[in-house]
């Protein structure tokens, strides 16, 4: 059985409190951040976090739409994806 | 561990490039709905459904939000009714058609197919019944789909079924006028038809099947178009491989998400269906696609050659991805659901003689075309047979999905709205074929058929 963990992706337009406010909703839910990587990309702040979900269990809880909300309020598009899905698309 | 540039590859192609899983189509049998009356097997037949497909849509949509990938459609496959329905002795299988429908509804899902029969070598007397019954079917439900297997490579084609499928495809236009001819959207005729394939209109659940299982077909013509605007100008060599690789990328998510859904409904993993199903959204067109390989216009000299390179490519890389590859597994070029496709049949580059070219190298066949409302019926069967000659002689699937929409001439356009689309009315050649349809029997299998 694969681990428990996910990949969150926060792209928009930079601005101050962006991981601040994406750290804190996870460390609230007791989501643990394995990995932060972030860069600008065509102009836009494009961050990258590897995360351990812990008991969450992405579709059974409410994460997407507090990451929606959250979103909206920085003006940046937050989406968390299951670690497998990755693994299944590139590695054999 | 995952690279930063392999994780914003994947969900640029969710979010810029339309890629999606198209459908989770659960295949269920219904040998068991037969009965002596057909209250009682449409009975049989709604309540084993709902049993089944219950939690369909519900599971689809978790793993939808597990991934954050789009699931399109859930849909339900069964086994041809043309089977089940013989045994209760009615002379109109409408009301199987009528359960099927609520079935669906109840379900949640938005097509169920199967209002089929397999008439490749001849009619049973339920088959005969079952297609009589079709016009009235379509017209009366919302979610049905049927189809006709009509020819196999192993069979050769049944030519009064051909000659019969014309007067149907021209009843079920008539009696659906009112909806632009809708009911021939739901109906399609096939040659060799895969038993296992999750797409409509053709999807059915093959006697060779197994009780329920889980088939999931994908898309992703905008992943592919967008690998290929990186090599710009490169030989084909390099084009091919690209399409690979894109291919095989989009496979392993159907792949992972039919893995999911059949664990998570307790029902066996069929088959991966590694289509290319256009949209009518820009950007998820095949047709884009094909111009993408260096053509002004879909349509013009070279279409084929790069339709058949395309699918090629993507059976390749995709049968890489999955041990269980199935159903059509090919380049879709329906019409009307392609944005690329409607605006080369309207500049008149595409024709209608060239889109049968194309499909002797892809997976279906003349898919989603509209045609004038008083195209003859012998005309349409003279097109069937053509296209099923394609198919038997040429040992693969192709179909016919055609739609000749009352009171329209060439010129005109027919609203089907959603993923359906819109068809403009294409010319068809109007030289009489009628004689040779009208002959009837059958055309013998092709010799290479004899491979014992």
């Amino acid at each position: 059985m694969s681990k428990n963990t996910a990949v969150i992706t926060v792209v928009g337009v930079d601005r101050v409190g962006i991981i601040a406010g994406v750290s804190k909703l996870l460390a609230d839910e007791g989501i643990n951040i394995k990995d932060i990587s972030q860069t600008i990309l065509d102009n836009l702040f494009t961050m990258i976090m590897m995360v351990d979900l812990k008991d969450v269990v992405i579709e059974r809880s409410d994460i997407v739409e507090k990451l929606n909300k959250l979103g909206e309020e920085l003006g940046v598009q937050i989406t968390i994806q299951h670690t497998d899905l990755f693994n299944a698309m590139h590695r054999i | 561990m995952i690279t930063d540039f392999e994780i914003l590859e994947t969900t640029r192609m969710f979010s810029e490039q339309h890629l999606d899983i198209r459908t989770i189509t659960m295949g269920i049998n219904l040998m068991d709905c037969s009965a002596s009356t057909v209250e009682e097997s449409c009975q049989k037949i709604y309540d084993k459904i709902c049993r089944y497909a219950g939690r369909l849509v519900e599971v689809g949509e978790e793993i939808s939000r597990k991934y954050h990938v789009p699931i399109i459609h859930k849909r339900i496959s069964v086994t041809p009714i043309s089977i089940v329905a013989a045994a209760c002795g009615a002379k109109d299988y409408t009301p199987f058609a009528v359960a099927l429908d609520k079935a669906a509804k109840a379900c949640g899902v938005n097509f169920i197919g199967g209002f089929s029969a397999l008439v490749q070598k001849g009619y049973t007397i339920s088959d005969k019944i079952l297609l009589e019954s079709i016009p009235e079917a379509l017209a009366v439900t919302d979610f049905v789909c049927s189809s006709v297997n009509l020819a196999s490579t192993r069979t050769g084609i049944n030519m009064d079924a051909v000659r019969d499928m014309g007067i149907i495809i021209k009843k079920a236009a008539e009696r659906t006028a009112d909806r632009g001819a809708l009911g021939c959207a739901k109906l399609v005729v096939f040659a060799n038809a895969p038993e296992d394939n999750p797409f409509m209109a053709g999807a059915f659940l093959g006697p060779g099947e197994p009780e329920c299982v889980i088939n999931v077909g994908i898309s992703g013509p905008g992943v592919v178009k967008h690998a290929l605007e990186s090599v710009k100008g490169k030989d084909l060599g390099v084009v091919a491989e690209t399409i690979k690789k894109a291919a095989f990328k989009i496979t392993r998510v159907g792949e992972l998400v039919a893995r999911e859904a059949s664990q998570r409904l307790g029902v066996p993993f069929g088959i991966i269906d590694l289509s290319l199903a256009p949209t009518p959204a820009v950007g998820d067109s095949v047709a884009r696609l094909l111009e993408e390989f260096g053509l002004e216009e879909c349509g013009t000299w070279g279409t084929t050659a790069a339709l058949a390179m395309l699918n090629d490519a993507v059976k390749k890389g995709g049968t890489m991805a999955s041990s269980f590859v199935g159903g059509l597994s090919g380049a879709f070029i329906p019409v009307s659901e392609d944005e690329g496709m409607i605006a080369a049949a309207k500049s008149g580059c595409l024709k209608l003689e060239k889109l049968e070219a194309m499909t002797c190298v892809c997976s279906v066949g003349l898919d989603m075309i509209a045609i004038p409302g008083d195209t003859d019926a012998t005309t349409i069967s003279g097109i069937i047979a053509d296209e099923m000659a394609l198919g038997t002689f040429n040992n693969k699937t192709t179909a016919v999905r055609i739609i000749p929409v009352p009171g329209k001439g060439v010129g005109d356009e027919v609203e089907f709205g959603g993923l359906l689309g819109t068809a403009p009315i294409m010319p068809v050649n109007t030289a009489s074929c009628a004689e040779f349809i009208n002959r009837g029997g059958r055309i013998p299998a092709p010799i290479h058929s004899m491979r014992n």
